[in-house]
């Protein structure tokens, strides 16, 4: 982040300066106090800050009469208001007055991370637009997508062109090949990193489950919903929401979706209110929706909707380039999470995972990286550590692991993949199996 | 001062199983010998009745007076509603780079917004939540990046979208002043 935004707050009780201050410097902003409004000003001759959050009622001067002041002083400066009570008229004499936006005291934590990050990003983003004029933008917050190869330094020349954008972004490929990587970097070097990334699995929820995850639900919407609850589209207000999977929604989800992508608004199950919410939309597949287009699966509106941009990560054993740097990355990784010292791997393992396939792309390397450390010698990754080579029998299964991979697999087999069968057989709920199906790549047999 | 030990103190009833996995966890975050135990206070002094809440502030304020002292960090965990005055609930709090926090997992539950009681989430919110208010403690602020476990939640939702652990950057910054 460019810098820390600071805050100034004024209010007569010591109990609410101390809960305001403890909150806002964890979330990172220089925070000063103010007992009344004279201190409030004093301080304000000497010192900038970007935000000033008041109490309306104070003694002596009280926070309207502060406001004109302040504003005399440095007309652009953000001032929010706290009243104790709704007083919608002093508070809309307030917002005439030149207040940013007002508050209800005691605030929803939800409202007021989401009021002061909506303002600090309006400062913020005035001064980068200043910047950018001359800067080239650099990615951030990438350290986890590694990759030199010339097919991965493109995803990346991509990202950072569609990130400064609200374009619908669409990636595609194979499964385990980083797309939910590349969309969360694709978000944090966004204007929208302030706010949530929220993530939906599609795949992994029934048309029902669906829609009342993305809509949220009013009190008594169906059983169990005894209160009302917010859906992923108003979570992900001033943010953006990944759509995962995007291709096995229902034909009746697609048209549903549609007219949220065209109006911005949509009602929660069992409501009848329009709520809007500024959200932006990633969606990823691995399936070849232009395809699915043309055999009448996916609605063709829809398709052009999220389509404005489309990027496609290749599988990794067309970037066998990066394997040894993705190794280094995976070792560390888990050496580290295992609290293990460093192992190194041997050249004849690396040729090995160098000539390998990878069905299940990165996916699979990490998890095979995860494997060899934990059945290696604790110095060096062998070919013996690595389950691709010839010598491996199939079905002689050492770790749980690849026990509870065959088995599910089995046991999809036999229900023919009806999900809900074999979860009920394996006694897990549908979603921890498509968990366990995400996990281990798992594919019906063609 | 460096730091010798976490110590994970329960009010109220927590299984014991889930307290030493939360614990195990802690110690494989910040890398430092984690204890429970169990600890009673009269919580009658912190409800405010108006509000049906208990008073988060000041059971922080309690907490730092009896266990501030010394080279180890603390933790207190509840299963009560808390809120802080301008707030209407939080899950947690900790002074930044101080001794002691406190958690709850009253607002963890499922239960709590109409939905199906999910044991193993509730797990997985509070190692999220005990870890958190930890991190703090190791003087971390909120972190952008999407997965880490200090970035800042003000919905159950929002913990469920990250991880338990701590990223590269929070974990380099902790080692860095731990040393
Ligand atoms: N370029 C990359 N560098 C490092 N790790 C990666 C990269 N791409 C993918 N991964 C890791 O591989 C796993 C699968 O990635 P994910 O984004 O979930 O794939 P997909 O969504 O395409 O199935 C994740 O653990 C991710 O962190
Ligand atoms: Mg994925
Ligand atoms: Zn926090
Ligand atoms: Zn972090």
């Amino acid at each position: 982040m460019a810098r820390k935004v600071s805050i100034l707050i004024v209010d007569d009780e010591d109990s609410v300066r101390d809960s305001l201050y403890n909150w806002f410097i964890e979330d990172g902003y220089r925070v000063e106090c103010a007992e009344d409004a004279k201190k409030a000003l004093s301080i304000l001759e000497t010192e900038e800050f970007d935000i000033v959050l008041a109490d309306i009622k104070m003694p002596g001067m009280d926070g309207l009469e502060m406001l004109k002041r302040i504003k005399a002083i440095r007309k652009d400066s953000i001032v929010i208001i706290m009243t104790a009570f709704a007083t919608v008229n002093t508070a809309v004499q307030a917002l005439k007055d030149g207040a940013y936006d007002y508050v209800t005291k005691p605030f929803d934590p939800d409202d007021l991370s989401h009021l002061i990050r909506n303002a600090s990003k309006q400062i913020l983003l005035s001064e980068e637009n200043e910047k950018l004029k001359e800067k080239v933008v650099s990615l951030e917050n990438m350290e986890d997508l590694i990759g030199q190869s010339e097919a991965m330094q493109q995803v990346l020349r991509e990202i950072e062109s569609v990130s400064q954008s609200n374009a619908s972004v669409i990636i595609t490929g194979e499964s385990g090949t980083g797309k939910e990587l590349v969309a969360r970097a694709i978000h944090a070097n966004s204007p929208r990193r302030f706010f949530p990334m929220v993530c939906v699995h599609c795949g992994a929820l029934s048309e029902s489950l669906l829609e009342s995850e993305l809509f949220g639900h009013e009190k008594g919407a169906f059983t169990g919903a005894v209160y009302n609850r917010k859906g992923r589209f108003e979570m992900a207000d001033s943010g953006t929401i990944f759509l995962d999977e995007i291709a096995t929604i229902s034909s009746k989800m697609q048209v549903e979706l549609l007219r949220v992508l065209e109006t911005r608004s949509f009602v929660r199950v069992g409501g009848h209110k329009e709520i809007s919410s500024d959200f932006r939309v990633i969606c990823a597949t691995n399936r070849n929706l232009r395809q699915m287009v043309d055999s009448g699966e996916f609605r063709e509106d829809l398709y052009y909707r999220l389509n404005v941009v489309n990027i496609t990560v290749p599988p990794l054993r067309e970037r066998t380039d990066d394997i040894p740097l993705l190794v280094n990355h995976f070792i560390k990784k888990f050496c580290v999470a295992m609290n293990k010292p460093l192992v190194t791997i041997d050249n004849a393992a690396l040729k090995v995972l160098e000539e390998y396939s990878f069905p299940g792309n990165i996916r699979e390397l990490e998890n095979m990286i995860e494997r060899a450390i934990v059945v290696g010698n604790g110095k060096k990754i062998s070919v013996k550590d690595l389950p691709v080579t010839e010598g491996v029998a199939g079905n002689t299964f050492e770790s749980l692991t690849d026990l509870e991979k065959n088995h599910i697999t089995q046991i999809l087999n036999k229900y023919s993949w009806n999900i809900s069968a074999a979860a009920k057989a394996l006694q897990v709920d549908r979603v921890t199996l498509y968990n366990k199906i995400k996990k281990y790549d798992l594919k019906p047999a063609k | 001062m460096k730091q010798k030990s976490i110590v994970l103190i329960s009010f109220g009833y927590f299984e014991k199983e889930l307290l030493e996995q939360v614990a195990r966890d802690v110690e494989k975050e910040f890398l430092l010998p984690t204890l429970t135990r169990e600890g009673h206070i009269d919580l009658s002094d912190f409800y405010d009745a108006a509000r049906r809440q208990y008073n988060g502030n000041l059971l922080l304020k309690l907490i730092d007076t009896q266990f501030g002292a010394g080279t180890h960090k603390t933790l207190a965990l509840f299963n009560i509603d808390l809120f802080i005055p301008i707030l209407t609930y939080i899950f947690g709090q900790a002074y930044l780079n101080g001794q002691t926090g406190i958690a709850s997992a009253f607002r963890l539950r499922n239960e709590h917004y109409g939905l199906k009681p999910n044991e193993s989430l509730l797990k997985e919110r509070f190692r999220k939540e005990v870890i958190h208010e930890l991190g703090h403690a190791f003087g971390l602020i909120h972190c952008h990046n999407t997965q880490c476990v200090m970035r800042s939640s003000t919905y159950v939702e929002d913990i469920d979208q990250k991880s338990h652990r701590l990223c590269e950057n929070c974990r380099n910054q902790i080692t860095n002043s731990t040393k």
